[in-house]
């Protein structure tokens, strides 16, 4: 019971970090990036290829998860997804499924369409008893690091500079950029971080969900789970919304393994259709 | 007054009549469409038989042709016409296989009118999750929609055979004349016929008073709401309607290919059938026609080769369409005749 509780919040914690840079790009920029995953999945493969092929460790692997797929998310921000923000969100929605499409064809012919496995850390490897319950030490670390990462990203967000710009920005493009907030950059700022803590996540993810070239198609319907349910205008609602989301899953399936799928789909048409806004929202919509 | 208004009825009707005209480039289509029947029908010698390709461009057609009618013309945005396209599939094979190849049960036919009715049903129940919310919403909404109804196919194993699928599936023949034959011969035949009526059917909708409402509300639901179209009332109706057409596109795929699999209700299927209509172009009628010709040949082209490089090109293709072409390849066309003309009056 605890196990699974416990299991629930690592998983829940993961999508969060995960999704939370697709909930802050279509708040932003009304852009619907269903790519998101793919950006997730480059951060976890490098890892892989840096530890299996090169022998790095585990440890710098997540940072360079990080450098990488923030490098390739600015980089594609600033070629291709620049020609989308103003066309149809179906243009946006063909585009990115397009782009999905690609990075699951490029990784399945470079990697192989197999799971890909690697040896964590001996220190992060095995389990120990929290509470009475049988815990995995690399889950433990890996709610410590999305916690500090949530922590981190809400300091950010309340207290910084930039953050207050990026609150203008999501709450009224126009009259930010009326008041001289360079909301392109900041936008191009935010689509790289949120792409570089996906690609984080697409790291942590090897030793929790694995990852194979499927992964970005697999994984948008939990981001868009967590963006229905937890809205898009805060950061706090998309986190609780994962934390729900995870527990929910792990328990489903393990209590339940026939329905545990269905039950999560008919929630999220649920909260769609009774509170399209989000059950974290406060009231208002745009 | 009055009479003012009578005129202004008098154009528009005369409008929607002249719209309504077939024009020669349609009749070419359709006989090309019957020509191939004669090529690849292994009637000549030497060309290969590819009928069963053909009648699979056929059915794809149909189920681009039903998201047509929604995102065309009613500006519905939806990634969950497979969910139809799949219940549509699994009613005709349960039915002819139920039936065992006799009359009332296994006749194509009437499993196509069965089919269409219960996903037109469905469709209609559903259709009201559409109505709310924003784009995303409605993509979402959906998406979801679809996955339960696939996860449900993958789970209800005493029904749908699971993972496995129903295979065997043998309906009696077409209007009990024509069985279905070795090569498949009747079988395109039966599925060009009835894609010819729905499009037919498709083509009287969009060009009626009805069809111009839903223009209407796709350019702007407020002002149509303003005006007194009851914008509620018409997008249900569209929506369960291209539900019924999705639902015979899969009862033709799975009367055809004699099986029902959870693939043809899988999430590709509507991702598939969203991008044949945008690679034909959305709002002709005839995109998700020639898009799913496009599609499948090119599918069948480059996934011979090896299916990873069919998905990459598939997806390169579809980043290129958004970014440089507008309206696929009717819309190609339509601004290479115009600049055509232009270059003619000059």
């Amino acid at each position: 019971m605890l196990t699974i509780l416990f299991d629930g919040v690592a998983y829940g914690m993961l999508l969060f970090v995960l999704g939370i840079g697709l909930c802050v790009t279509l708040g932003l920029m009304n852009f619907i990036n269903l790519a998101h995953g793919a950006f997730a999945m480059a951060g976890g493969y490098l890892t892989i290829v840096l530890m299996n092929r090169y022998g790095i460790s585990y440890y710098w692997g997540l940072p360079a998860a990080f450098v990488f797929s923030a490098a390739l998310g600015a980089i594609l921000e600033r070629t291709l997804y620049v020609h989308l923000y103003n066309k149809s969100h179906l243009d946006q929605t063909l585009f990115s499924i397009g782009l999905v499409f690609m990075s699951m064809a490029i990784v399945d012919y470079f990697m192989g369409a197999n799971q890909q496995t690697i040896n964590l850390p001996p220190a992060l490897d095995g389990r120990i008893n929290v509470l009475g319950a049988s815990v995995g030490i690399f889950r433990i670390f890996t709610i410590v690091i999305c916690g500090l990462l949530t922590i981190a990203l809400q300091f950010i967000i309340a207290k910084t500079r930039f953050g207050s710009r990026l609150r203008a920005a999501v709450d009224d493009g126009r009259v930010a950029r009326g008041l001289g907030i360079n909301v392109t950059t900041i936008f191009a700022l935010t689509f790289a971080f949120g792409s570089g803590l996906a690609g984080l996540g697409g790291a942590l993810s090897i030793g929790i969900i694995s990852i194979d070239p499927t992964f970005p198609l697999k994984y948008m319907i939990y981001f868009l789970i967590v963006i229905s349910v937890g809205g898009t205008t805060t950061i706090t609602g998309p986190f609780y919304a994962s934390l729900l989301l995870g527990v929910a899953d792990v328990a489903g399936k393990y209590y339940v393994p026939e329905i545990g799928g269905f039950i999560i789909y008919t929630i999220m048409v649920a909260v769609l259709i009774l509170r399209p806004q989000g059950l974290f929202t406060k009231g208002a919509t745009r | 007054m009055s009479g003012s208004h009578d005129k202004d009825l008098q154009s528009a009707s005369a409008r929607l009549l002249k719209q309504s005209h077939s024009r020669w480039y349609e009749w070419l289509f359709w006989a090309v469409a019957l020509s191939l029947f004669v090529i690849f029908g292994d009637f000549i010698p030497g060309v290969p038989t590819r009928l069963m390709l053909l009648t699979e461009i056929v059915t794809l057609a149909l189920l681009a042709l039903s998201i047509d009618l929604v995102l065309g013309f009613a500006g519905i945005v939806t990634l969950g016409q497979g969910a139809y396209f799949g219940l549509g599939a699994y009613v005709a094979a349960l039915l002819a296989k139920g039936g065992a190849g006799t009359f009332p049960m296994s006749d194509p036919v009437i499993g196509l009118l069965i089919a269409g009715l219960v996903t037109g049903v469905f469709g209609f129940v559903t259709s009201f999750l559409v109505l709310r919310g924003s784009d995303l919403t409605r993509l979402m909404v959906t998406l979801g929609v679809a996955l339960i109804l696939s996860e449900l196919a993958n789970q209800m194993r005493w029904l749908t055979g699971g993972a496995d699928g129903l295979n065997g599936v043998m309906p009696s023949a077409v209007l009990g004349i024509w069985e279905f034959d070795l090569w498949g011969r009747v079988a395109y035949l039966y599925s060009l016929a009835v894609l010819f009526i729905c499009f037919w059917l498709s083509r009287r909708i969009v060009n009626s008073p009805f069809g111009l409402s839903l223009k209407a509300i796709k350019n702007n639901p407020l002002r149509a709401r303003a005006i007194g179209v009851p914008v509620n009332a018409r997008l249900v109706a569209i929506y369960t309607i291209a539900a019924a057409l999705a639902g015979i596109a899969g009862a033709l795929l799975a009367q055809t290919t004699q099986s029902a699999s959870p693939d043809m209700i899988a999430f590709h299927r509507s991702a598939d059938g969203l991008l044949i209509l945008v690679f034909g172009g959305a709002g002709y009628l005839y995109g998700g026609l020639i898009g799913a010709a496009a599609f499948r040949v090119m599918q069948d082209v480059i996934g011979n080769i090896t299916l990873q490089y069919w998905q990459f090109w598939l997806g390169a293709v579809l980043v290129a369409l958004v970014i440089f072409v507008r309206n696929g390849i009717i819309g190609m066309m339509v601004a290479g005749w115009a600049r055509l003309r232009k270059g003619d009056g000059q």
